[in-house]
């Protein structure tokens, strides 16, 4: 069966079909074919060449944010690989006694010492430490951009839904492996960071107190978590990581790539460049031109200047502190609780500050996991979706993005509610007071006005689609009558605009027993908030009919 | 399946064969034998009929030899770039060594590494993308989905598979043996939990969180050096960062230090606030309080002497030190708590107790 072809039956030739017969082999062509055949031998592996190396991938820059994690997520583990043969996770307390003078003869952990080390004693240890921390910023950056780009583009709809879900995992773990590697160097600002994830672990009722006590063996601070964090960040999270990693590419490959409508692409192919060559050398450049611009940040700009910071200690902090970008919104979370919310019951104390934001974000995040299947169950729709969606023609689903978002970024901005009051000279009062009501109105606002401009962009890509464009040539007919022509879209471009599914809100009906289910009711009342306000695809009938009562 | 080229779709993906055919739009042939619901996504007769793919349109590269020639010369000319990076890198490495205790050294041996490496990768990252773009064929290329399922006839091979496992082994037809597995199974990872317990050390955290290095007659020392103060070393608005005496030597520091730190401040005593029960925990409106927000646990390190407000940095609560050290402001709930203090003979400043409450973010048995 072939299953791959070129469109055009003008350029088969085109293909590389140049197959010398009669030729000799040269001896390089003989080798090549020599160690083909061995491994071949030996593996089956032109079983694997042959099912995936025309495989097609289509086009679109959106589609380069995953493999930017991807590829951050290599400049990673070969720059941590780098790391851990001179990083020492241990919390025994030495006394600094490298180049960096500042720091000459204090007392600091082990980790602490030996990350100085690594940036001040040995040669290039600085640029990997930063090349490790620019490209774990990047990694959780892409990651999010990524999971944004499949949200409102649909492309988590059937069946890619698990998919989805193993890419939310990986986020969560590549948030968990930041916040244990930011950790590592045991400096006051992480040391801060634990104490502040120590704090909210006692917070957590019943097992709270005990959860804290095993995790830092023993009281805050002790003298194991560096190690164990250690071991969680360079064995455990890498190991699961990467194995959800592989199936989500495996994934990836089975289910195919979906692509934006267009004309010629249906949901019944994949049009766009092979693997071998287009797709391998453009992802492969692309692996090495995201690697070399982590680097260019890397050599330039310092992160995470541990030095200025000084070893871990319980007393001091620096004002102004922030976390690595990703933990911002919890951090943020944390800052916006009103005060007075821990009380005492039966001798316990409950604290619901903590508790509040931890099941606040637990329930965000939950949501983010399981939108696909929650929309999936209202939709009812059975059919595989390759096409993704342009954001506008989901503009229920768009706009919850958007309060999503919003949403996220209040809590963002929160995390930095010190350095907002201090830059734009205004009370931290007033600063906070101000999120807490944003947290709730503006991701409310953000729904509305989304929903609405999606709806009209739709109303435009219609109205494009039936009339054409005003192409600002104005006519006098023989009758004395002004008309504006208008330009019409040619089928190509019109297919962009008018190929999109349609939905329309559930009727609820009673069942057999004459009933109507409490799920069918929250079904239909979903589904009438999603679909109630929607403009259908242009029709042939819609432009027979514009036809007909244009002039 | 059929090739797709110049295939016709309409939007719900069902192909039809033949363009012509659907020029009115109604009858559509469809392929697929399987029919799935498309739930409450509407499907109508009238949709508009895929136009096919539009033309190919060659690039210059394609067309002009002269352009074709140059694009080589450009990808070969990055891939030489990279060469060139690759060993200025290995020069910096040498010729940019670090000198102790010179930072710009390090700076010179991070950027110079930095730059040639980043050469060597970008020269082969642009080449390649460049060849791709503008020498590799860019016709695309069609290929067919099938549907993720598999077929009826794999899937009925599937289940054999399954009916012929149940039946060889009677996983069915053995419930005690198959209950009695599942009922080993779940047993099994509980010695792995067990396991952790020795994870800290085997007495119970509650009463070490209650405690702290305080005693009474523990001198009040400067942090970190460890001196001792006395009240007159402190003036009105003056704040002091304080440990206890023989913190420095502790075995534990950092955990003892974590409960302990302290702050000490003198407020204009007709500006301080007390309780009766309180009175005589001052020193002259000299007061100590602990240092460890009752938040999550972050030093609270600002002190504001205008206001005699403390803020804590990382989550913005706010204590008023004149009253209690009562929130005042953000998440905390609790006042942080005050440590009693006097003065020595010596005319030192000396705790008279440790603190009557635990320090530091609450905790479930907080209050037990």
């Amino acid at each position: 069966m072939t299953s791959t072809d070129t469109h055009a039956g003008t350029t088969t030739g085109a293909t590389g079909n140049a197959a010398p017969s009669a030729v000799v082999p040269t001896r390089g062509a003989r080798f090549t074919g020599a160690a083909a055949n061995y491994i071949d031998e030996r593996t089956s592996i032109s079983g694997l060449v042959k099912e995936v190396g025309r495989k097609i991938f289509p086009d679109h820059w959106s589609f380069m944010l995953g493999e930017v994690a991807l590829y951050s997520f290599v400049v990673i583990l070969l720059s941590g690989t780098f790391l851990t043969f001179f990083f020492e996770a241990s919390m025994v307390p030495v006394e600094y006694d490298g180049s960096y003078v500042p720091l000459k003869g204090i007392e600091m952990s082990a980790a602490m010492a030996s990350s100085l080390d690594i940036s001040f004693d040995i040669r290039g240890g600085l640029l990997m430490r930063q090349v490790h921390h620019w490209a774990a910023l990047l990694f959780v950056a892409s990651i999010g951009l990524h999971m944004l780009r499949v949200f409102f583009t649909g492309a988590y709809r059937k069946p890619r839904e698990i998919n989805w879900l193993i890419g939310f995992v990986l986020f969560i773990l590549a948030m968990a492996e930041g916040f244990t590697g930011y950790s590592l160097p045991d400096d006051l600002l992480s040391g801060n960071g634990l104490r502040i994830i120590d704090g909210m672990v006692k917070g957590i009722p019943v097992a709270g107190t005990w959860v804290s006590y095993l995790l830092f063996g023993g009281e805050f601070p002790g003298t194991e978590i560096i190690s164990r964090l250690y071991v969680l960040h360079i064995l455990i999270l890498p190991a699961i990581l990467v194995a959800a990693l592989g199936v989500h590419l495996l994934l990836l490959i089975i289910n195919k790539h979906t692509q934006f409508a267009g004309p010629g692409k249906t949901n019944d192919n994949v049009v766009g460049a092979p693997i071998m060559p287009v797709f391998a050398a453009k992802a492969g450049g692309f692996f090495f031109i995201v690697f070399g611009v982590i680097v260019l940040i890397a050599a330039t700009v310092t992160i995470n200047p541990i030095w200025n910071y000084g070893p871990y200690d319980p007393s001091p902090v620096s004002a102004g502190t922030q976390p690595d970008w990703y933990i911002g919104f919890a951090d943020g979370a944390l800052r916006l609780v009103p005060p007075g919310l821990e009380f005492v019951i039966f001798g316990f104390t409950v604290s619901m500050n903590i508790l509040i934001p931890l099941v606040g974000l637990g329930l965000f995040i939950a949501v983010v996991a399981f939108y696909p299947f929650i929309e999936a169950w209202m939709t009812g729709d059975k059919r595989e979706h390759h096409i993704a969606d342009r954001p506008r023609n989901a503009p229920t689903r768009t706009a919850i993005g958007a309060a999503g978002v919003t949403f996220y970024a209040v809590l963002w901005a929160a995390a930095s509610s010190d350095l907002i009051a201090t830059h734009f000279y205004v009370s931290i009062e007033s600063v906070i007071h101000t999120l807490q009501a944003l947290l709730f109105i503006a991701p409310v606002v953000a729904y509305q006005v989304t929903k609405r401009v999606c709806l009209a962009l739709q109303k435009k890509d219609r109205e494009i689609a039936l009339h054409g464009f005003e192409s600002g040539r104005i006519v006098r007919l023989p009758g004395g009558e002004y008309i504006e022509v208008h330009e019409q879209l040619d089928d190509y471009e019109r297919w962009k605009l008018v190929s999109y599914n349609e939905y329309k809100p559930l009727m609820i009906r009673p069942d057999a027993n004459g009933k109507i289910s409490v799920l069918q009711r929250v079904r239909g009342g979903l589904s009438t908030w999603f679909f109630e306000d929607r403009i259908s695809p242009v029709t042939s009938t819609d432009i027979e009919r514009s036809h007909d009562s244009s002039h | 399946m059929a090739q797709h080229d110049d295939g016709v779709a309409t939007p719900d993906g069902v192909t039809a064969p033949d363009a012509n055919d659907t020029a009115a739009g109604s009858a559509i042939a469809k392929v697929e034998a399987r029919e799935v619901s498309p739930g409450l996504g509407v499907t109508r007769p009238d949709t508009l009929v895929n136009p096919g793919f539009p033309p190919h349109r060659a690039r210059l590269t394609d067309t002009d030899p002269r352009k074709e020639k140059r694009a080589e010369r450009q990808v070969s000319i990055l891939f030489f770039l990279s060469i060139i990076g690759s060993v200025l890198a290995v020069a910096a490495y040498i010729a940019f060594p670090i000198e102790p205790g010179n930072m710009t050294s390090v700076r010179m041996n991070t950027l110079m590494l930095g730059l040639g490496i980043t050469l060597g990768l970008l020269g082969i990252g642009i080449g390649a993308v460049h060849w791709a773009k503008a020498l590799m064929s860019d016709v695309e290329i069609v290929e067919s989905r099938h549907g993720t399922r598999g077929s009826d006839a794999t899937r009925a091979k599937a289940l054999e598979v399954f009916a012929l496992g149940n039946k060889e082994s009677g996983f069915g037809r053995r419930s005690l043996i198959r209950n009695s597995l599942i009922g080993a199974l779940v047993l099994t990872p509980i010695p792995a939990v067990v396991l952790f317990r020795d994870l800290a050390p085997a007495e119970d955290p509650v009463p070490l969180l209650k405690h702290t290095m305080w005693e009474k007659g523990t001198r009040l020392t400067r942090d970190p050096s460890g001196t001792p103060i006395r009240a007159s070393d402190i003036t009105i608005g003056s704040a002091f960062h304080v440990i206890p005496d023989g913190l420095n030597d502790s075995e534990h520091k950092l955990e003892e230090k974590a409960k302990a730190a302290v702050l000490v401040m003198r407020l204009d005593p007709a500006d301080l606030v007390e309780r009766p029960e309180r009175a005589e925990w001052s020193y002259d409106g000299i007061v100590a309080y602990s240092k460890i927000c009752t938040h999550v646990g972050c030093p609270v390190a600002l002190y504001e002497q205008q206001t005699h407000h403390l803020l804590c940095p990382c989550h913005q609560s706010q204590f008023d030190v004149a009253n209690h050290a009562e929130v005042i402001f953000g998440p905390a709930k609790r006042a942080l708590p005050q440590l009693p203090i006097a003065v020595d003979s010596e005319g030192y400043l000396i705790a008279q107790s440790d603190f009557l409450e635990p320090v530091g973010p609450s905790f479930w048995e907080r209050e037990l």
